[in-house]
């Protein structure tokens, strides 16, 4: 069981990252990344959806017949949703309309219902729900290190603080969403690079 | 909220384009696009689909999900509209069009789980659009989509015979010809703006 935790956590957060390995969940990994408060949150909230949806997969796994899977996995992901969302709206009304469409459509994340037909289907409720959680901490690791850069060079700050003087030239394009493709492209790209350095 | 529905046609299809500044449907943007005529067949399927299930979302949510008072269940019921739509469209394909099944047959059951189809719906909720702009906004976000894999899978073909770095290969580099795509759109923003 231990060693299980142990390779799970590497997995999702390095070895198998959804985002940069498996390139899954790449729609919101672009949208959001413009400053990091949006981006903490989303990825909280995906990490809180992938992990109890992954659960309930696993609780109910013997219970769901296999022919329908697909929509029952659909439909307990969106329940999660809607939580995310409600609370979201009332606790932070100011990022929730940042985040606009995105929150809802966290349902449509290919890491979540890639993490309950791999994982959560056939193995045991806490196993699940770790994996779950780890996926989700794997997205929103890469997330956070694209909107470090474009916040960074964006807007001269960090979480809305100032960390850049007036010195600093804001560059335009990381405000703009093309700098969101080059920024995740030159990150696939060095990992990929080391990787089949690293296999060679 | 009252922009003429021809402007919104146009602004969705370049100026806002849904995969290049709402990075919608990135998924099977990125998967699909390696050859033209793949792309192609998943782009008329996306159109037919998405232009159809924004009408029926929009009706659903203003005649049954306003009156009702249930607009928070507006993610669950929006995704059974789609996943319905195409699991019906799919049966009357093989029925009575074989043809045109066989030729977008394949690409019908990845279109439930495109998040385009859902954002589109969401963005039409969001910016509280009226029957016709809905319709515009559907029409033009769905043949943008087709039109940016097409313009991609286009260019990705014809650059597979050059030489590429090896760790770019791939979805690296479907990334950067967006990302060069994505600035080119900006250039049209004089057109028309919606946002």
């Amino acid at each position: 069981m231990r060693s299980e935790i142990k390779t799970i956590t590497e997995k999702d957060l390095w070895t198998e990252n959804p985002v940069i390995r498996q390139i899954l969940g790449i729609c919101s990994a672009l949208a959001v990344t413009n400053l990091m408060a949006n981006t903490f949150i989303m990825g909280m909230g995906v990490t809180f959806v992938t992990a109890f949806s992954s659960m309930t997969v696993s609780f109910l796994r013997h219970v769901i017949p296999r022919r329908i899977r697909m929509m029952v996995q659909t439909l307990i992901i969106a329940s999660y949703v809607i939580i995310v969302d409600i609370i979201l709206k009332a606790f932070l009304p100011e990022i929730s309309a940042n985040l606009g469409p995105y929150v809802g459509l966290i349902i449509t994340n290919c890491i979540i219902m890639g993490r309950c037909e791999a994982y959560g289907q056939s193995n045991p409720p806490l196993l699940a729900f770790w994996d779950g959680m780890m996926s989700g901490l794997g997205y929103t690791l890469v997330l956070m290190f694209i909107s470090f850069i474009r916040e960074l060079m964006g807007f001269g700050t960090l979480f809305g603080i100032p960390i850049l003087g007036d010195w600093w030239n804001r560059w335009t394009i990381m405000v703009m969403p093309a700098s969101a493709f080059f920024v995740l492209a030159i990150i696939i790209w060095i990992v990929q690079a080391r990787q089949s350095k690293r296999s060679v | 909220m009252d922009i003429n529905p021809i402007v919104i046609f146009f602004a969705s299809i370049f100026t806002s384009n849904i995969v290049l500044t709402n990075f919608l449907g990135m998924c099977s943007y990125l998967a699909i696009s390696k050859d033209l005529k793949s792309s192609w067949g998943l782009g008329q399927a996306v159109i037919f689909v998405m232009t159809i299930t924004t009408i029926l979302n929009y009706l659903v949510y203003k005649y049954i999900l306003i009156p009702a008072g249930l607009e928070y269940l507006r993610y669950i019921v929006f995704i059974i509209v789609v996943a319905a739509f195409v699991q019906l469209l799919e049966m009357i394909l093989e029925r009575f069009i074989p043809g045109l099944y066989y030729t977008l047959g394949i690409f019908l059951p990845l279109i439930t789980v495109n998040c385009a189809i859902l954002g589109v719906a969401l963005f039409m909720v969001i910016r509280e659009y009226t029957f016709l702009q809905s319709l515009a906004y559907g029409a033009g976000g769905c043949i943008g989509w087709a039109l940016a894999i097409v313009a991609l899978a286009g260019i990705r073909e014809k650059v597979d015979e050059t030489k590429i770095p090896k760790g770019l290969q791939g979805p690296g580099f479907a990334l950067i010809v967006t990302g060069i795509m994505a600035m080119a759109f900006v250039g049209l923003s004089g057109i028309a703006n919606i946002q």
